[in-house]
């Protein structure tokens, strides 16, 4: 293998693995502030990039991604209020049934409203053929997006949780709930904020990747289970973990293309998932009294 | 045990409520299509050719003055399904012949059943053992991908092309395509340096082809019916990789090349001539009748005609057309599509015999390619 | 005596529905009855795993698939190649090869379905156990996961290995023959049969389910699913009997899987796909989680509706509607629904009422 090989391998893994990593990110802000893994996370990303593409046919990219994100953002309130909220100490089996549940609903609404048609957002720039040579690789220009937007996003949470008081709030209800409410924390509220939060990021993750995988009503259970093995990867519940775990499995992913047929490439990523469960539950980068700190 | 009498009262209301109704002066049409599901793509512009041409053939009065009744039953490509329907279709609703299913893995299945029925079954999916060995009541409406596959051959001899890479979709479809290709490629002295599978779903191809640059081929040929083979084709000019691509008939939806914008451009696929009707000369025969199909589709449905729907317009067209011809006995009507010849359909023009069931000769694919977001013919 | 009372309405039902469709001349009706019912034997298994042993496993799919997929493959792997080999002899000698001519003339020599399915039930108990041991000791949302993962694997592997058909998966597979014809086939004339064979399969598996759970073993399942800190210190070995369930529910799914197999005459991937498994937790769910009469119900109630394809193409919908209705309103089953508590669930801020959830977050 040529280094010129060696380092596209890399390129493409660190574009699959940033992809996955944010998926990884909304499933780490609802675990935090509740406890549940919302197996509707990937359900986010599909109805953001859809509404998107139907917004742009009447407005300009960027007023089309930002309206269709708010539109996701409130989705993800309604399914907070409608099918969360007033549950009384659900278990983890139920809670895990239901947005399994609400993930079928949601693909099968988008398949009777847009269909089972392949569409596309435009390439933020250039085309589907321009190119940045970076080196000795070449990336398409909308990669460069999807990092930039990914790891802005990223900052963004973390300066959001760290120096703002509602930021603040939300990691308090995540470390102990109880505590949190006696100190005057509405954690109902926190709960909905941080459902909206985590779909505002998925519809925004879905808008920059559609132009390189498509958008379609049912990407969104591979996203979800490929983020979901990237949280756990990762460490449950830690962003910046999730980040480096994205980037570890993308990688894995993208050489065992070169060893193996790429038939298989699924299963070897959740076989590395099943491993790390085994071994090592509290993830690559994460640590057992971390977990139960449950910081983002 | 309140629970168990609750039960099988529910039980006893559902079966026997819902009895199915039985009507004589209609001719009884199955079908099974994978409508949703995961070959949504297929069956969703079939069903939508079958409505549209029964209520057409309806308004004018039906067939002899009997009407068609269709029955469409959506599979969502499940075998289980299709098996479920398929008995259902043929032993209580007693239909005289089903169209479909639009997989090849469900056709298989219910290739048996349809035998042991003896009802006509007209398949819209490709693979080649669908017919081959010949199974008295089954047909098939898409071409042979034996044909495809050395259309793109007699291409690449002819552009002195000799080390080619194949990749393909894990669908039945890919998995088809693939046997094909490794099978006839020594005939026209070309090599397959490397071939790949890759998951149907994939949304980033970029290190697959970076493994196709590695190995050097002269061109790739990328087989699929999914949307990943829109990825294949950016990926590869993303990463600067311009061989010729050729691609299968499955590529046969202009959707496919909006997806893939710019990266289409200079693609080359084997496809029926649906794709290119205004491009037609006039004296050619298929031209009114594709030119009908797809204006009548497109102001219908208000989408572009895909030629998978074509293969749905074939399959009830022929069934029309051996009815017309023999009545509605259905041995009889069975003997009519064996020997119909010069049947004009979107695939091609059939020429049925006892040992062909599916009637398409390697003339009913033109090489096709795309210029300005546009399927042409690449020689004209 | 009062256990086999229920054994007991089961046969009665059986008989009837069968005496009832066979004399209004409906027994078409008993096609998707018998699929339903291989279903139900799977999903079963997995309410003896989900409802008493309290382990979520979302990929119950994938053993239906390892059972069916080897009895598949076992039963059409044509032997005749081989006549001169050493071992093909063996296998003649001791008469566990079969030889039929297909649809189209051709003579194949295949293994008897018979070695097929106990080679399927060993490969599955095997599997589970290897998987189990690791598995069983995560919990919650690791669980879930790492089930979810081995039913993805599943499906994976049989959609990317050529000996399974890959996409297509393995069609013209053989009758499983008892007696002279009797026995495991999709042919018209075995209706009333394959019925019967199918519902009394059910109808076994129910007994021993029965009887396990009114046993030592019952006990302690339910003690593990209720608190399971607590029953390993008062000595129940949890892990032990987790495991157990586990491979017994998995077996009993392979067992379903082989029995669709050879009724359907062939197998596909949607057999180990992701919504499948995510159907059977559905009807567990439905049935009342720790209910097995409530599960075999609605087994066969949405499976034969579904087959019959009165849902058309909502099918799936369905299914997920079903999840959040009922794990909303009544997480102990549609059967046991209480239409005031579930208004009172339904007004937020009322009074505390008692949530039917035995196991703690």
């Amino acid at each position: 293998m040529g280094v010129e090989l060696f380092l596209q391998y890399i390129a493409a893994g660190v574009t699959y693995g940033i992809i996955y990593a944010i998926v990884a990110i909304g499933f780490n802000i609802i675990y935090n502030t509740t406890g549940i893994i919302n197996f509707a996370q990937g359900e986010f990303v599909m109805l953001g990039s859809m509404i998107a593409i139907s917004l742009h046919g009447v407005m300009p990219l960027l007023p089309s991604i930002v309206l269709a994100s708010v539109v996701t953002m409130f989705i993800g309130a309604l399914i907070e209020v409608l099918f969360i909220r007033w549950l009384k100490s659900p278990t983890v089996l139920r809670m895990i049934i239901i947005t399994i549940g609400l993930s079928i609903l949601i693909r099968e609404l988008a398949l009777s409203i847009w269909g089972e048609g392949v569409r596309a957002l435009p390439y933020f720039t250039g085309n589907e053929v321009s190119s940045v040579e970076i080196g000795m690789i070449r990336i398409s220009p909308q990669v460069l997006w999807v990092v930039g937007v990914c790891l802005f996003m990223v900052a963004v949470l973390q300066g959001f949780f760290h120096f703002t008081l509602l930021g603040r709030k939300m990691r308090a209800c995540a470390a102990n709930p109880v505590a949190a409410r006696l100190c005057g924390i509405n954690t109902k509220n926190m709960v909905t904020l941080s459902f909206m939060l985590s779909a505002l990021i998925g519809a925004v993750a879905g808008c920059v990747v559609s132009p390189i995988t498509y958008s379609q009503y049912n990407m969104g259970t591979g996203l979800a289970i490929k983020g979901f093995t990237v949280a756990i990867l990762g460490g449950l519940g830690n962003s910046l973990a999730a980040l480096g775990g994205g980037i570890v499995l993308g990688i894995l992913e993208s050489f065992s293309v070169w060893f193996m047929p790429s038939a298989y490439k699924d299963a070897i990523s959740i076989a590395i998932l099943l491993v790390i469960l085994f071994v090592r539950p509290s993830g690559l980068f994460g640590s057992k009294e971390r977990m139960a700190l449950k910081e983002f | 045990m309140r629970v168990i009498s609750r039960v099988f009262l529910l039980l006893f209301l559902t079966v026997f409520l819902v009895t199915p109704v039985m009507a004589s002066d209609t001719i009884k049409i199955g079908a099974i299509l994978s409508v949703t599901g995961p070959a949504s793509f297929l069956g969703a512009p079939e069903a939508n050719t079958l409505k549209m041409l029964v209520d057409e053939i309806n308004s004018k009065g039906g067939i002899k003055g009997k009407k068609i009744e269709l029955i469409i039953k959506d599979s969502s490509a499940s075998p289980e399904k299709a098996i479920s329907f398929a008995k259902q279709l043929i032993e209580e609703e007693r239909v005289f012949a089903i169209i479909g299913p639009s997989t090849s893995g469900e056709t298989l299945k219910i290739k048996s059943i349809c035998e042991k029925g003896r009802t006509i079954c007209i398949s819209c999916a490709a693979a080649e053992r669908i017919v081959n060995p010949v199974a008295r009541y089954v047909f098939k409406t898409p071409q042979k991908d034996s044909f495809a596959a050395r259309k793109i051959f007699m291409q690449m001899k002819k552009m002195g092309i000799k080390r080619i890479g194949v990749v393909v979709g894990n669908t039945g479809f890919g998995k088809a395509g693939k046997a094909q290709l490794e099978k006839l490629a020594p005939e026209y002295g070309i090599d397959i340096v490397i071939s790949e599978v890759y998951d149907k779903r994939a949304t980033d191809l970029t290190a697959l082809v970076t493994k196709l640059k590695a190995k050097g081929v002269e061109a790739v040929v990328n087989w699929s019916i999914v949307p990943a083979q829109s990825i294949i084709a950016k990926n590869m000019r993303q990463i600067g990789f311009n061989v010729p691509l050729f691609q299968s008939h499955g590529f046969g939806n202009i959707k496919y090349v909006r997806a893939a914008g710019a990266a289409a451009e200079g693609i080359i696929f084997p496809a029926g001539r649906l794709l290119v009707a205004e491009e037609l000369p006039d004296n050619h025969p298929q031209k009114p009748v594709l030119l009908k199909y797809k204006r009548d589709y497109e102001a219908r449905y208000k989408e572009e005609v895909s030629t998978f729907g074509g293969h749905a317009y074939d399959a009830l067209m022929i069934l029309v057309e051996a009815i017309k011809k023999a009545g509605t006995d259905r041995e009889k009507v069975r003997d009519a599509i064996e020997n119909l010849k010069g049947f004009v359909g979107t695939g091609g023009i059939f020429n049925f015999s006892p040992k062909d069931h599916n009637g398409l000769d390697i003339d009913s694919f033109e090489m096709l390619t795309v210029r300005n977001g546009k399927f042409v013919l690449l020689e004209k | 005596m009062r256990k086999y009372l229920g054994i007991a309405f089961l046969l009665m039902g059986i008989v009837a529905i069968q005496l009832v469709a066979s004399f209004t001349d409906s027994v078409y009706y008993l096609t998707q009855l018998t699929m339903a019912g291989y279903y139900t034997m799977a999903v079963l298994g997995l309410a003896l795993l989900m409802g008493y042993a309290g382990q979520i496993s979302l990929g119950h799919a994938g053993f239906f698939a390892i059972g069916g997929y080897s009895s598949a493959v076992l039963t059409t792997y044509n032997l005749l190649p081989y006549r001169d080999g050493l071992f093909y002899r063996l296998l003649e000698a001791l008469q566990l090869l079969q030889k039929r001519e297909d649809l189209y003339g051709d003579t194949i020599v295949n293994l008897h379905p018979v070695v097929a399915m106990v080679v399927a039930l060993l490969l599955s108990a095997l599997i589970a156990y290897v998987i189990g041991i690791p598995v069983l000791k995560l919990k919650g949302h690791y669980l879930a996961m790492a089930t979810l993962g081995f039913g993805i694997i599943v499906y994976r592997v049989v959609l990317g290995t050529a000996l399974f058909g890959e996409a297509d998966g393995i069609s013209d597979v053989p009758p499983f023959r008892f007696y002279g014809d009797l026995g495991i086939s999709g042919d018209m004339d075995l209706r009333v049969e394959n019925y019967y064979i199918a519902w009394i399969s059910v109808l076994l598996i129910m007994v021993l389910f029965i009887n396990l759970l009114d046993s030592r073993v019952g006990r302690a399942l339910r003690a593990i699913h209720g608190a399971e800190d607590a029953s390993r210190a008062v000595g129940i070995d949890t892990g032990d009997y987790k495991l157990k369930t586990f491979v017994l529910s998995a077996v009993v799914a392979a067992l379903a899987g082989v029995g669709l197999t050879h009724f359907n005459g062939g197998i596909g991937p949607s057999e180990a796909s992701v919504m499948k498994s995510v159907r059977y937790v559905a009807i567990v769910a439905a049935g009342g989680m720790a209910s097995l009469w409530g599960t075999m119900v609605m087994s066969t109630f949405l499976n034969f509706m579904s087959l019959r394809g009165y849902f058309g193409s909502y099918d799936d919908a369905l299914f997920g509607g079903i999840l959040i209705l009922i794990m909303l309103f009544a997480p102990e089953g549609i059967l046991s629904i209480s239409f005031r508590r579930a208004w009172k669930r339904l007004i937020p801020r009322t009074e505390r009422v008692r949530d039917g959830d035995t196991e703690g977050r």
